[in-house]
């Protein structure tokens, strides 16, 4: 057995009286894709608000490579964030700088870690918009131009450029057309195995967990109510709601 | 000091405003590049006109300073010739223009050509004392890059020059590492000024009034400009030779001479210019 | 000789919570065992549980009672219990499943889907592309559409690309779910052809089988599955 990447015990949080989770256990090994799922407000994000450091618990840990993130200064955090880690965010404006060209996205990663010969951050940032499927006569332009699909691609070519081993995703095809969607969807199931990524991935949309994920977590009420293998769990549901969230699903 | 204002303190400011500044002041000094808040007074010109450096001055002013004031490098223009007479009227002490003979200069947008000493002091007049301002607005948010030494942002800032213009674009206010820890803004210097800031004899202070900012690079102190390694820092000026004083190596201003297009390229430090005039002149006779 | 898969008391049933707890039973008392070489042909009724029985050897669906040994690794897994990484770690490895459907995946070419569980054993792309394809080709799918993805192919079309990538990796066990239900007898006789050789590398071969002719060419004996009392 591989000792986990990032690994969480009894995570409660409670806002006010409204429990946001409660005691949840999740951990994460090299290469994993696990996602989680669950309607909105059972605590999908803030579990991942939590796990990435943003968020303090009211109880738990959480330890990165054995490493207590919660005890972490916000220096040492702050780097695991733009080095090991990475944050794709739901909204491609919360995660990319719009007054900032293409290829200056992609380059702030490589340039907050020290990266200084404009020539080499040129031409990783060429490599990865041409990874994500972006032309590259399109590097000098604003972000503010792209679709709501270039955006979200090129927010994840700026996540992954400094090679992070964990990338947190929060909802990553919200908001997309559906034909949009399936193809970041297909981008980020690539790249994750290219790269063996682990990938924790939060979604609403059972498609895209089956997809991706090998594992996944049902959440109800800050609770996990149900996990295990993605096909398992999809397919032969065992708690109520599980069920009724598989039963929910439109076929196409 | 007979010839001083009646009813103001010396050099202005109360003697408690002044230990205030110096706090201040000495802090900065203590973590070069640092900003350091302070309780910016109201003064009697308007923010923009040097508020904060005329503060810092006020500070460290005592009797037997001789004091020098520049503005775009020269002695003579208003924004000089006021903040001279202020000096002279609330403190009462000598003023010049060369800068050899001057403790304290006071300077908005130049570092004199002539290198200072360890025995002089250089305060510079600063409208935005934060490099990072236009590029995160925040200010809990820069507070928080300086602290982690978060200087990726800057460099994205030049990566955007080059991408766009071919080459760092920025010519004034280019921005420099102090120590090699604090990212500072130089004040609107010209970055050809930028390699005098480096391991320079005298105290270096800055005062932004409006902003109630002040920072301090002592004597000796590491200061770099930013660059890439393929697109290294280089000090820009006009190709051109004063056409005053011959000079090759001094900054140089345009000066438009009529309506029909005549220009001419002078140095912007009047005090430079004129003394290297007045040696040639020797020679000649 | 020590069978590959066998399951002892293997008992499934479904609570439909959303039918106010329904208790199905499907599954109970199944004692099944296959050997390396051999092909195991499930038998019985309509609805009797024979691909409740192929998903729960699959671990798709999860186990009830009892238990599920595959060898894996050259030691005894129980699948009813294994923890998903494990049950990933045998799927890649140890246990093949071919299904009546194809999933398919958006904007991914046909090649690729039959090389990626060779590539996630650890081949090389080049060679795992080149044994797709030739797969590909026995299996009589034109060369044109191995670049495109299935989504658009017909039944036949996408059962092929289904079985092209269950026998590629040449698992040491592998379940067929009704292998040839949309194809043709050439390409009928062509599965019958994979089937023999995966059992003389030495396969062991679960199937449900409803064509005849298949499952008396290649079926070594039956296996009863016989439909529970709803009362039990």
């Amino acid at each position: 057995m591989t000792t986990p990447l990032l690994d969480a015990k009894g995570l409660t949080l409670r806002f006010g009286a409204i429990p946001a989770l409660i005691d949840v256990d999740i951990d994460i090994t090299a290469g994993e894709v696990v996602a989680i799922v669950g309607e909105s407000g059972s605590g999908k994000t803030t579990l991942l608000r939590v796990l990435s450091g943003m968020m303090a618990p009211d109880a738990g840990s959480v330890l990165w490579r054995g490493q207590d993130v919660l005890a972490m200064g916000e220096a040492a955090r702050r780097r695991l964030m733009r080095t090991e880690w990475g944050y794709v965010h739901q909204n491609p404006r919360d995660g990319l700088r719009l007054a900032v060209s293409a290829g200056g996205n992609v380059g702030e990663r490589l340039m907050a870690v020290g990266a200084r010969h404009y020539g080499n951050i040129r031409g990783e940032a060429l490599s990865w918009l041409a990874k994500v499927e972006i032309d590259a006569d399109r590097i000098d332009d604003l972000p503010r131009t792209f679709s709501g699909g270039m955006q979200q691609r090129l927010q994840i070519a700026r996540t992954l450029v400094t090679q992070p081993k964990l990338v947190f995703m929060d909802e990553p095809t919200g908001g997309l057309d559906v034909s949009v969607q399936a193809r970041l969807l297909d981008l980020i199931r690539s790249l994750s195995r290219e790269l063996g990524l682990s990938v924790l991935i939060v979604t609403h949309d059972i498609a895209a967990a089956r997809l991706l994920a090998d594992r996944i977590l049902v959440m109800r009420r800050g609770v996990v109510v149900e996990q295990g293998l993605t096909d398992r769990v999809l397919d032969d549901p065992q708690h109520p709601y599980t069920q009724l969230l598989v039963s929910s699903v439109l076929a196409a | 000091m007979s010839t001083t204002l009646e009813g103001y303190n010396f050099a202005y400011l109360d003697e408690a405003t002044k230990r205030m500044i110096r706090r201040a002041l000495l802090k900065a000094v203590a973590i070069p590049g640092h900003q350091i808040p302070f309780g910016a007074r109201e003064m009697p010109l308007p923010y923009g006109w040097g508020t904060g450096g005329i503060q810092v001055t006020a500070a460290i002013l005592g009797p037997t300073d001789t004091l020098k004031v520049i503005d775009q490098g020269a002695d003579d223009t208003t924004n000089a010739i006021s903040i001279r007479r202020f000096f002279t009227r609330v403190a009462g002490v000598a003023t010049t223009e060369h800068t050899a003979e001057a403790t304290v200069v006071q300077t908005r947008h130049r570092i004199p050509e002539r290198l200072l000493r360890e025995d002089q002091i250089i305060v510079y007049q600063v409208p935005q004392p934060e490099p990072l301002s236009r590029l995160e607005p925040r200010r809990t948010e820069t507070k928080r890059l300086h602290a982690l030494a978060d200087y990726g942002l800057m460099h994205v800032r030049l990566y955007e020059d080059i991408a766009r213009f071919g080459h760092i674009a920025k010519a004034y206010d280019y921005p420099v590492m102090v120590n090699g820890r604090y990212l500072m803004s130089p004040s609107p210097i010209p970055a050809f000024d930028n390699p005098k800031m480096h391991r320079m004899a005298a105290l270096q202070l800055f005062g932004a009034g409006r902003e109630k900012r002040i920072y301090a690079i002592p004597p000796y102190t590491d200061v770099r400009s930013l660059d890439f390694e393929d697109h290294p820092f280089r000090p820009i000026r006009a190709p051109h030779a004063c056409a005053l004083c011959a000079s090759t190596d001094t900054y140089l201003d345009e000066v438009i001479t009529d309506d029909a297009g005549g220009r001419l390229f002078v140095c912007s430090d009047t005090d430079h210019c004129a003394e290297r005039q007045a040696t040639a002149q020797e020679a000649a006779e | 000789m020590t069978p590959v898969l066998r399951t002892e008391g293997l008992g499934k049933a479904f609570t439909l919570h959303l039918q106010g707890g329904t208790h199905i039973p499907v599954l109970g008392g199944v004692d099944l065992a296959v050997h390396p070489g051999e092909c195991v042909a499930l038998w019985g009724p309509s609805g009797a549980g024979k691909s409740t029985l192929m998903r729960c050897l699959y671990g798709n669906y999860g186990t009830g009672t009892g238990r599920i040994i595959l060898r894996h690794r050259g030691a005894d897994l129980d699948l009813a219990t294994a923890d998903p990484r494990t049950v990933i770690e045998a799927r890649r490895e140890t246990l093949g499943y071919v299904s009546q459907f194809l999933r398919v995946i958006p904007r991914v070419a046909t090649r690729d889907i039959v090389a990626e569980p060779l590539i996630a054993r650890g081949m090389a792309r080049d060679e795992a592309l080149a044994r797709a394809t030739a797969l590909l080709h026995r299996l009589n799918l034109p060369e044109r559409l191995h670049a495109l993805p299935p989504a658009t192919f017909s039944g036949g079309e996408q059962q092929r690309v289904n079985l092209a990538r269950g026998f590629a990796p040449g698992y040491p066990v592998l379940l067929l779910d009704e292998p040839t239900a949309s194809l043709d007898a050439a390409n009928r006789a062509i599965v019958i052809a994979l089937i023999r050789e995966a059992k003389a590398a030495g396969a062991a071969i679960i199937g449900i089988v409803h064509d005849a002719e298949v499952r008396e060419a290649v079926a070594d004996r039956l296996f009863d599955v016989l439909p529970q009392q709803d009362a039990a």
